[in-house]
């Protein structure tokens, strides 16, 4: 770690870095010491990011050639997708790209709940998670409803609708939503100008999500402190960054399929009819990414409770630094907490499914029970497994473990190996 | 120090000096606030005229009346009976079918279920009215709810008849 006695070694850099220190930021990220035990599943942080900017650069473009309006969304995404030079491409890889986002931050999201990566000394880093999570959903949905196709439309009138729920108030929260006493022109001109705005937002939590992460640093797969930075770390640049831009490529090919094999399997067909405010869709689905939260909007037989329940279900989150009550961190060591995890995994997979499937019989008492146990895992399991579970022992290091009996003489020729190299 | 217990003029100025700040700050939010509301030209745009002669028995019409569609429905003699006979206080919403259509013949409501928007698709569910296709609300040959997440019964809307022939809504 050099962060703060760092000198530039050209002239002109030192005279530059002394005014604006750029330089001595870009060499922190370069050094920034990683733990050197991370897994692949550490490498959606960077997927992500590279995500974010994806939806930024298409969506500029679109932005340019779609049109804001009732009468003429519609077929301006259909000339978007015939007549633009490559609109159909860009198109595309805005609209999978989301899916792809998505895909990203559960397999991120999960990681921490696997290796307990939210719990102290990171309680910010994983709130400032949860808030961007949120603002990716505000944006997804506003931008599912640009196109003003069928499902547009009244995707946009179901949740609007949610805050119709509040006591009192809810009726006038709606009706400013919309501009309007039903979902119209001036509902689709500010979820546009909002749709432009949230990512923006969201780069800035990002920014704060990463300036939390580097100071306490990452957490790792054993979920135990770093001891010795020299022995238990590697530099960000080139190990973890080399790493990175692996995974990351083996992620485009997925994003990839999709965009040029399948681009229209994650959507629905309702969206190729332009909205129509006297028919409904006889199904009415959200996009894959929100069916478990619409599953326990649903299982709920009441209009305010339903609502109640939705937002709980993602508000929850945020409380989970301190509903989990154990001090150890990665699931690893946790033989109790690993089985549940795999079983929230589960009940979370079996939400997602019932939330595509008719609210009726079978499905809505599927839905029911499984909304009552994502509740429980966080309110009464977590809590109660940090105080009886039984631990299995951490090991004292995070290199001890990749490196059995002969520790000692290892770590003493890994330190030379990096004093070279540095 | 002695400023702890007792409010000198500095204190005073900084809280009046905030106190005015918040007071401009809320009035310069609430133009931004408020230019979300429907304006003058939308709630303008409040009342629809329908020519329903054409309407048989049984048969219904939707109209568009401020970006919501709207039902008209002629009940025949055996959905008026049915709505008129149901028990009161079996209702989740308990309403009087007799307060919901003045003229027993046509029922005039919002056709927009009160759970969360979607428009309920006639002549279906289990009570012979309108079900919701989005979260499965069920209402009667009255439009009220009986089965389902909606909490209210369908709206009734303000209308009159013109004439014998023509409906006015708003």
């Amino acid at each position: 770690m050099s962060d703060h006695n760092y000198t530039p070694s050209s002239k002109f850099g030192k005279w530059f870095n002394d005014r604006l220190p750029l330089l001595t930021l870009a060499n922190h990220l370069t050094d920034y010491p990683t733990p050197k035990n991370l897994n692949y599943w550490w490498t959606f942080g960077g997927i992500l990011t590279f995500c974010l900017i994806t939806q930024i650069i298409t969506g500029l473009v679109l932005a340019m050639h779609y049109i804001a309006h009732a009468d003429l969304a519609f077929s301006s995404v259909e000339h978007i997708m015939r007549d633009v030079n490559y609109g159909w491409l860009i198109r595309y890889i805005h609209a999978n790209g989301a899916s792809m986002f998505f895909l990203a931050v559960y397999i991120h999201i999960f990681r921490s709940l696997f290796y307990g990566s939210y719990k102290a000394p990171r309680e910010i880093i994983w709130i400032l998670g949860i808030m961007i999570y949120l603002l990716m959903m505000a944006a997804a949905f506003m931008g599912y409803v640009l196109p003003w196709g069928q499902m547009s439309f009244w995707g946009a009138t179901v949740i609007t609708n949610l805050f119709s729920a509040i006591p009192l108030v809810g009726e006038s929260i709606t009706t400013w939503l919309w501009g309007g006493y039903s979902v119209d022109n001036p509902t689709l001109t500010r979820f546009f100008t909002l749709h432009y705005l949230i990512p923006f937002l969201i780069l800035g939590l990002v920014v704060l999500h990463i300036w939390a992460l580097h100071v306490p640093g990452n957490n790792n797969p054993v979920g135990i402190d770093i001891q010795k930075p020299s022995k238990d770390t590697v530099p960000f640049h080139p190990y973890i960054v080399i790493k990175d831009l692996f995974a990351l490529l083996l992620f485009m090919i997925v994003f990839a399929f999709f965009v040029f094999y399948s681009p229209n399997i994650l959507g629905h067909a309702d969206n190729y009819i332009e909205a129509n405010p006297l028919v409904t869709p006889a199904h009415i689905v959200p996009e894959w990414y929100l069916l478990p939260f619409y599953a326990i909007l649903r299982s709920i037989p009441d209009k305010l409770l339903g609502v109640v329940a939705m937002l709980s279900a993602i508000f929850i989150l945020a409380a989970l630094p301190w509903l989990d009550t154990s001090k150890v961190r990665s699931a690893v060591f946790r033989p109790l907490y690993k089985q549940f995890y795999w079983i929230l995994v589960i009940d979370v997979l079996i939400l997602g499914y019932v939330g595509a499937m008719p609210a009726e019989g079978l499905y809505l008492l599927i839905a029911r029970v499984a909304t009552a146990y994502y509740f429980l895992h966080f309110l009464l399991i977590l809590p109660i497994l940090g105080k009886i579970e039984k631990t299995t022992p951490l090991p004292l290091s995070i290199t001890s473990p990749v490196l059995g009996g002969s520790a000692d003489l290892a770590m003493a020729k890994n330190t030379d190996v990096r004093k070279e190299k540095l | 120090m002695s400023d702890k217990k007792k409010p000198n003029r500095r204190d005073f100025i900084f809280t009046a000096t905030a106190a005015v700040g918040a007071v401009g700050a809320g009035a310069a939010a609430w133009p931004l606030i408020d230019q979300m509301n429907p304006d003058a030209s939308v709630k303008a745009l409040a009342s629809t005229e329908v020519d329903v002669s054409s309407l048989q028995p049984g048969q219904s019409v939707t109209v568009l009346w401020r970006g919501k569609p709207v039902f008209i429905k002629r009940r025949t003699e055996n959905e008026i009976n049915e709505a008129r006979n149901v028990n009161i206080s079996d209702l989740k919403h308990p309403e009087k079918d007799e307060d919901r259509a003045k003229n027993p013949e046509w029922l005039v409501m919002l056709g927009v279920c009160t759970h969360l928007g979607c428009v309920p698709l006639g002549d279906k569910g289990e009570y012979g009215g309108w079900f919701c296709p989005c979260h499965g609300s069920h209402y009667d040959t009255s439009g009220r709810i009986r089965k389902g997440p909606a909490p209210t019964n369908l709206e009734i809307p303000k209308y009159e008849f013109v004439n014998s022939n023509t409906i006015k809504i708003g």
